[in-house]
């Protein structure tokens, strides 16, 4: 069994109106250090292994779990025991 | 004219769509179970407003991969009329069948008022009762209508001219103020305003209807040529 680890993020240059207001929020806590904030999502997926297991989880990410025209996606692969 | 009305789980404008095509309009209309439906026989399809799937990841991303998306796709391949407002609108990009995606609205808010439309191409096949650059009065509600495609893609859309509709106001910072656009064959229509809550002057306005009646209209031209 393997536990996919994938997050999702808003593409470079894709304004982030959440992120924005999350930003805002901060600074009103008076963390004046803070630049930037992007909300993405996180996602675990539990999946029996196969051969060809990441081109799998690209073609999920295509197809489904990420929104290429606006989002990147990165995936880690732990093995679970 | 017979209209289908796609009703995914969480749709919730399916039947002003209804009431708009079998009741304003006077044609025939069926709301159709987004499982069980069988589009073949239809000569235009609706996707309504709403939350389909209590827009889970994405708004529209899970009705997208249902089985009846395959049969709008082929419909729109055929060249029949199809329409998506407001989340049916986001299920079309989802689907692919519109360039673009959909973010959140710019100020993080579920806005529901009226806005002014700006009819930007009047010879589409969901515009030829309006005249160019008319203004109308249509109504949004809409928590992801900030509609954003790359700088390429506006290019095209503007190229090709693909965009029906833009905002007087822009309310929720879709790029180019657009508020719907259409495929580059003309045939299918995405936009977040809600025509057919604008259908009869008892209830607002009648800006809407016109929009299907140039549906019927063109069915008709096409029907007569084919009789």
């Amino acid at each position: 069994m393997r536990k996919v680890k994938i997050h999702i993020t808003l593409k470079e240059g894709v304004l982030d109106p959440q992120g924005k207001a999350v930003q805002n929020s901060l600074r009103s806590l008076e963390y004046d250090n803070v630049n930037e904030v992007r909300v993405g999502k996180y996602m675990e997926v539990m999946m029996e292994d196969t051969a060809d297991i990441e081109k799998q989880i690209d073609r999920m990410c295509d197809q489904l779990l990420a929104n290429p025209v606006i989002e990147d996606y990165s995936y880690t692969i732990e093995e679970v025991v | 004219m017979k209209f289908a009305v796609v009703v995914f789980p969480g749709s919730n404008c399916d039947r002003d769509m209804y009431f708009a095509a079998k009741d304003a309009l006077g044609e025939e209309a069926d709301l159709v179970w987004y499982q069980e439906a069988d589009l073949s026989d239809y000569d235009a399809i609706l996707l309504p407003g709403g939350f389909s799937y209590g827009d889970y990841l994405r708004s529209g991303a899970i009705a997208a991969t249902s089985q009846v998306t395959e049969q709008i796709r082929a419909a729109a391949e055929a060249g029949k009329p199809i329409l998506g407002v407001c989340n049916g609108f986001q299920v079309l990009l989802e689907t692919g069948l519109l360039p673009g995606a959909m973010l959140s609205n710019v100020n993080q808010k579920f806005m529901c008022h009226y806005e002014t439309l700006i009819v930007e191409n009047n010879e589409t096949m969901f515009t030829s009762h309006y005249e160019k650059k008319e203004k109308i009065s249509i109504p949004i509600a809409h928590g992801d209508g900030n509609y954003y495609c790359d700088e390429e893609t506006y290019q095209t859309l503007l190229e090709n001219d693909q965009i029906a509709f833009t905002y007087e106001n822009n309310p929720n910072g879709s790029v180019g103020d657009i508020a719907g656009i259409t495929n580059e064959a003309g045939n299918v229509l995405g936009m977040m305003p809600h025509p057919e809550r604008a259908v009869e002057k008892l209830i607002g306005n009648e800006d809407g209807l016109r929009l299907f009646q140039s549906i019927l209209t063109h069915w008709r031209n096409n029907h007569a040529i084919n009789a």
